[in-house]
């Protein structure tokens, strides 16, 4: 299990030499968003119409923190469940995005787009939220506010943990991890 | 009669609140450097090992253990000799869960209606179940649960011929499509036999058990072990990475039924397994 330390934005060369159970700590921006937020994203796509930040590269994370102790930049701040986001993926890949952080599998498109545009899904771990909100720095509103906690925002991470859990080259760990150990 | 005031049932709740997503129960946390030692897979080690290292972080007061600090689920005993003083019962419970959510700057996860979805920003209305015992004593457990973990769960009204290994089945079953949605290790509730609602109950309620408690009778006893052990086998393993320790317990409560009847249910926890109670 190789340990790796990864910049944002990520690179074609970087993506690609990340595979299934690479042990990642990830600095950088990373960017927040789930249903509501994709849901928009994808209209403005749809319009032909620029997203309200620069996607290339970036990672779009899957998280609805709980609120921060005044003198905090955020609270807890874990993963929520991926496979809401199945729909929605496939299509910040084509824009540019290089991977997204989440937890649980993704489905079969979303592993094929990661295969077109080099891209990797990422695990953060579930319910270890304390850990990984030490690793956020700084927070800032990007775009919706009235989205509430749905709304994108910009997350600056040091050193954040993450496990590589479905990469470029069609690796899934939630698939070839259970099928190693699996007796039933 | 003996009376209890609603100002202390307040503050009970709230405080309970708070601990129980700071501070996770020693059981649990036991149970879970047990799971590290014993894991096979690397990758599930090294993930149980960010589990703990959260553990002790929230203990410092400052960060929950999970975001999703849950739907809080009370469970009372009341006994039938205790008068509740100053207000209402259930009045006062929802008064702790406002104030125990604002004060410990916990996720307010509650929508007012299923379908409009519109949060009522204080994380109340709670989910109550009461039941009346003998005594002058008030017995309150508090335990927050996840959605991720709650949404992995079924109630299956089985034919009375399936038998114990029509449950084994469910069981297995259940577990196997959760896969990592409910954030393993888990703890797997079951509730065997009651009515429909009686069943999905005792699923919950098995969940409150301490960790390394057996069922009083020796066959469910076995039966938690034999299921603990095949669980264990369904190599879906912390986070569903792969690996060997994918659920912590079983715990299995059950009920008599109905002649035609044959209920059971399973609810699932995560690793984030959090209750605490109180007896004023």
């Amino acid at each position: 299990m190789a340990q790796k330390k990864i910049n944002t934005p990520l690179t074609d060369e970087v993506a690609k030499d990340l595979k299934i159970g690479d042990n990642v700590l990830i600095t950088g921006d990373i960017y927040t968003a789930r249903d509501a937020a994709h849901k928009k994203m994808v209209e403005l796509l749809d319009k032909g119409d620029k997203l309200p930040f620069d996607i290339k590269g970036q990672l779009i994370y899957y998280v609805g923190p709980s609120p921060a102790r005044p003198g905090k930049v955020i609270g807890s701040a874990g993963p929520t469940t991926s496979g809401r986001m199945n729909k929605y993926a496939p299509r910040m890949l084509e824009a540019g995005s290089k991977g997204m952080i989440g937890k649980g599998e993704m489905g079969s498109g979303v592993q094929d787009a990661l295969k077109k545009y080099t891209g990797v899904y990422f695990a953060a771990i579930g319910g270890a939220a304390a850990l990984i909100a030490k690793s956020i720095t700084a927070n800032e509103l990007v775009a919706w506010e009235e989205l509430g906690a749905e709304a994108i925002r910009k997350y600056t991470v040091k050193d954040f943990p993450a496990i590589v859990v479905q990469d470029a080259h069609g690796g899934n760990l939630y698939q070839e991890g259970v099928k190693k150990y699996q007796k039933i | 009669m003996r009376e209890i005031s609603t100002k202390d049932i307040i503050k009970a709740v709230k405080d309970m609140c708070i601990d129980a997503n700071y501070n996770l129960g020693k059981d649990v946390e036991d149970a879970l450097r047990k799971a590290y030692e014993k894991e096979e897979s690397p990758v599930g080690k090294a993930t149980l090992s960010q589990i703990l290292e959260n553990v002790e972080i929230s203990k410092q007061g400052e960060f929950p253990m999970c975001q999703d600090t849950g739907t809080a689920v009370l469970f009372v005993e009341m006994g039938d000799q205790v008068l509740i003083k100053d207000g209402n019962l259930f009045e006062a419970i929802n008064e702790g869960v406002r104030q125990g959510y604002k004060e410990g700057y916990l996720r307010k996860s509650i929508l007012a209606d299923p379908i409009e979805r519109k949060n009522t920003k204080d994380n109340t209305p709670a989910v109550i179940h009461l039941d009346i015992v003998k005594g002058d004593k008030l017995k309150i457990v508090c335990a927050p649960k996840g959605g991720g973990s709650e949404n992995m769960s079924e109630v299956k009204m089985m034919k009375p011929a399936d038998g114990v290994e029509g449950v084994k089945d469910f069981v297995i079953d259940m577990v196997k499509r959760s896969g990592s949605n409910p954030c393993p290790p888990i703890i797997v509730g079951v509730g065997i036999g009651g009515s429909f609602e009686k069943c999905a109950e005792m699923a919950k309620r098995a969940l409150l058990r301490p960790i390394g408690s057996k069922h009083p009778n020796p066959f469910y006893a076995d039966l938690e072990a034999e299921l603990l052990e095949k669980v264990n086998k369904s190599g879906i393993g912390p986070q569903g990475f792969g690996g060997t320790q994918t659920a912590l317990a079983v715990h299995i409560e059950t009920y008599p039924c109905h002649i035609a009847s044959f209920p059971a249910a399973v609810n699932i926890n995560c690793h984030v397994a959090r209750h605490k109670e109180v007896v004023l």
